[in-house]
């Protein structure tokens, strides 16, 4: 079983956020680390590989320091580690970027023989489109089996259950398959101190777009399909109005409310 | 003027609100043609047409619902190329957002998601997006093809135009067998529980850590405003409610005219999935909780004190 984890280098979701001059994200001003919602997506892999037997690869592409995503990963378990790293890719949007990983991930399984699950998280928590892993499938021409808060690889088959607002559904498919999960899933370990020193022994290596056949003019912001017009930070919120209970709070609040029409 | 084709998002043939708005902003672009997939579209006819939609076109191949979102990102690609939309819109949704990212593959077209404003401009369709937790207000252009846009719910206000149901015209489309590949196998109907839905809500009350495990009082005040019930991701994490009822970055993100946070602090996850709404209130034990920097109203008590006090005084409003 080869399990390719796509991983994804962002900025601290805790600290202010903010855009450069071409509208991308800036994160130079900003501390960077494995996506939370991805952690899920490794610690399902290593569930699967400890129940049975299997390599897993963690995946990522970005400027030099998204390396350390990868590494996370490998912290906490995974064996080797690929990281797409090309000055040309920086500002590639939700397309560009399903267009490297995918040739990674065709790339990995080459050399690999084969790759039987491509799991994800259900989406950043920087762009938080959440349409990476539908796209993967479309481009890898895999079965797209996304959101799951359960997940059973077994028999060549991928079976999951997904909650949606009024329905819960349970989906399979064949192996391979990209497969999402959700927040739901496990609890993902922390790194033990022995997983953090096994980690500066596991392979990565660096692809270039070349190394993946992928054209330059492909990627980046210039080959975006959208553009960003403009970038505007809100207005700071007003300072709200603050009382304390003193045993007419609920009664208050519902003069507050009435007063915008609420109640 | 050119079609814009907005995907009817509903359940079991019952139209969700975002479909209206859609069909509201889709009449701004040029002429709202909805496209329904599986039963009951002839039944909504008249409805959708109530909102703009100047043709309908249903695909009930029963075959089409049986499997994931690629059928459906296959039939709305068909459409697409045989009638060279102004765009495409489709629920800003789990699903929605995965039939708009490969619906922009196949048809390279770029790809706006959570789009809460649209309008026509230079060179194009304009959207609006809330981005950071909602601190950035960005303003997106798609280049390329068909823009396909994923509008996010309760955003763009519905405007009911007056129009006659249009006619129904049956469309299909030869799924592939890669589409098929991901199997529905079963479907359970969630317990409805009265309220409206979430992301469709005009006013979400919410309960957190605060509430410790009792969400009795978040309820029954949620009730007296006719709101959804929401919870922050402590109170999910602690079995204290559903996950499905999680507002915040790994859950849901709502925006609804008022928000009313009970015995929620407020952390940056939280604040990601409701900072978009128009009207804050919270109420909370300490007057240091980061949530009352966001709010328009608050009150620094007890939700066991509080909440019960203005669910009565709504009612007795209510008379």
């Amino acid at each position: 079983m080869n399990i390719v984890v796509c991983v994804k280098y962002v900025p601290d979701a805790q600290a202010d956020r903010t855009f450069k001059t071409d509208h991308t994200t800036d994160r130079e001003t900003v501390d960077g680390l494995l996506s939370e919602l991805d952690e899920y997506a490794v610690e399902e892999a290593l569930k699967i590989v400890q129940a049975g037997e299997g390599e897993i690869t963690v995946l990522t592409m970005g400027p030099d320091d998204a390396v350390a995503a990868v590494k996370k990963g490998l912290q906490m378990g995974a064996d080797k580690g690929v990281h797409v790293n090309d000055v040309a890719i920086a500002g590639s949007d939700a397309v560009a970027t399903s267009l490297v990983l995918a040739k990674a991930i065709e790339k990995i399984g080459v050399e690999g023989g084969g790759v039987d699950l491509v799991l994800t998280g259900l989406g950043s928590t920087d762009g938080a489109m959440s349409v990476l892993p539908a796209m993967l499938a479309e481009r890898l021409g895999m079965p797209q089996v996304t959101w799951a808060s359960e997940l059973a690889v077994e028999g060549g088959m991928a079976r999951i259950t997904r909650h949606n607002e009024a329905v819960t559904e349970t989906v399979e498919a064949n192996l391979p398959a990209v497969v999402s999960v959700t927040d739901q899933i496990n609890d993902p370990r922390y790194p033990s101190f022995k997983g953090i020193m096994a980690a500066k022994k596991k392979p990565v290596e660096e692809w270039s777009l070349a190394d993946l056949g992928v054209d330059p003019s492909e990627v980046g912001l210039g080959a975006s399909w959208t553009s960003v017009v403009s970038a505007e930070a809100r207005p700071p919120r007003q300072a709200g109005e603050l009382v304390t209970d003193e045993g007419d709070g609920g009664a208050k609040l519902v003069e507050f409310l009435a007063s915008r029409r609420f109640a | 003027m050119s079609d814009v084709l907005v995907l009817v998002d509903h359940v079991e043939g019952q139209v969700r609100k975002a479909t209206f708005e859609m069909l509201t902003a889709a009449a701004r672009l040029g002429e709202p043609v909805a496209v329904w997939v599986g039963a009951g579209g002839d039944a909504a006819a008249e409805e959708l047409g109530r909102y703009g939609a100047t043709s309908l076109l249903v695909a009930d191949d029963p075959g089409l619902t049986d499997y994931l979102v690629a059928p459906l990102a296959e039939l709305l690609a068909d459409l697409v190329a045989q009638r060279s939309p102004a765009a495409v819109l489709v629920a800003s949704t789990n699903d929605g957002k995965e039939i708009a990212g490969r619906l922009a593959l196949k048809t390279s077209s770029g790809l706006i998601t959570d789009a809460v404003d649209v309008q026509p401009g230079d060179g194009g369709v304009r959207t609006t997006q809330s981005v950071f937790a909602g601190n950035y207000t960005v303003v997106s252009q798609v280049a390329t093809g068909s823009p396909v846009i994923a509008v996010k719910p309760n955003s763009i206000p519905a405007q009911e135009t007056g129009g006659s149901a249009p006619a129904v015209e049956r469309v299909s489309v030869q799924v592939s067998e890669a589409a098929k590949a991901a199997r529905i196998t079963g479907r359970t109907a969630k317990e409805q529980s009265g309220r409206p839905a979430l992301t469709e809500a005009a006013i979400v009350v919410s309960g957190g850590r605060g509430t410790g495990g009792d969400f009795g009082p978040v309820e029954a005040f949620a009730d007296s405003l006719g709101a959804a019930v929401g919870a922050s991701r402590a109170a999910v994490d602690a079995g204290w409610y559903p996950h499905s009822h999680q507002i915040g970055q790994t859950g849901v993100q709502v925006s609804p005219q008022l928000y009313v946070a009970a015995g929620i602090s407020g952390a940056i996850q939280h604040r990601a999935g409701m900072q978009t709404s128009k009207t804050i209130v919270a109420v909370n034990k300490d007057a240091e909780a980061p949530i009352f920097e966001l709010v328009d109203y608050g009150i620094v008590g007890d939700l066991f004190t509080v909440l019960p006090q203005a669910t009565d005084a709504v009612n007795q409003r209510k008379g």
